[in-house]
């Protein structure tokens, strides 16, 4: 039996590792390609990487999601870190505040099917992405 | 964890593992550039095949440790960036440009050998 949700606690680079793993456990679990899987990997990858460079700390959550007649994988990073003061340029190729570490969100954008992002200067950040199966 | 580094005549191959951290990364990265000096090797074969994800930190720690061995006098090749690899690199737009790359480390070791051979 395959878990629904899975939560994983990002507080260190070691997180990151483990992060990915589950995604793609949970990936393959729920059928998708093994090229998929790795696209959602990459992806979770990446989200945590902010967190860890921008928040330090926060979440990512992964769960299964049902749409009209197909399944797939949503994968929501939340921080309390400083938050985003302008979502339109970093969501723009290119740009990085922590030096060249992580395109970020474009790329992110690039590799799953629907992505949603909510930031608050001070409040923190929560990027909401999702994959569906083909 | 360790990362095996193999002494293979003037070459040294590197192999990856799937699950490194930025810290192990990074440990990699003064490790080879310290081996490249003490064996004097002329150059390096990064093996990345059994890499199931390749994200902004992995790749330029990849770029980092090319330059500086090239600032050392000497050649890295990495290898075995599996397709589905690629296709996520393409994606989220990464590139390793200035980089040699090759299929795998036999088609890596020919590479080598002929550069080496032309110009010894």
């Amino acid at each position: 039996m395959s878990a629904e949700e899975v939560q994983v606690a990002i507080n260190s680079d070691q997180d990151i590792v483990s992060a990915r793993q589950k995604g793609r456990q949970m990936a393959t679990e729920l059928g998708f390609s093994s090229g998929d899987a790795t696209l959602i990997a990459t992806a979770i990858s990446e989200l945590a990487r902010n967190i860890v460079s921008y928040a330090t700390k926060g979440q990512i959550t992964l769960k299964m999601v049902n749409g009209l007649s197909r399944q797939g994988i949503s994968v929501i990073a939340t921080d309390d870190g400083p938050g985003i003061p302008d979502i339109r340029q970093a969501l723009r190729d290119g740009f990085s505040t922590s030096g060249s570490l992580g395109l970020g969100l474009p790329g992110v954008r690039r590799l799953m099917d629907e992505f949603e992002i909510a930031s608050q200067p001070g409040r923190g950040t929560r990027v909401a992405v999702k994959k569906w199966r083909q | 964890m360790e990362v095996p580094i193999l002494k293979q005549g003037a070459f040294l191959i590197a192999t990856f593992q799937a699950a490194l951290s930025d810290a192990d990364l990074n440990l990699l990265r003064m490790g080879l550039v310290q081996q490249v000096v003490r064996f004097r090797s002329s150059a390096v074969i990064v093996d990345v095949t059994a890499m199931d994800v390749m994200d902004s930190f992995a790749s330029r720690t990849l770029r980092e440790i090319a330059h500086m061995i090239r600032l050392r006098g000497a050649e890295t090749v990495i290898v075995g960036i599996q397709p589905e690899v690629a296709f996520a690199m393409v994606q989220l737009g990464l590139t390793l440009e200035g980089v040699a790359t090759a299929l795998d480390l036999e088609e890596g070791l020919a590479y080598l050998n002929e550069k080496f051979k032309s110009t010894n």
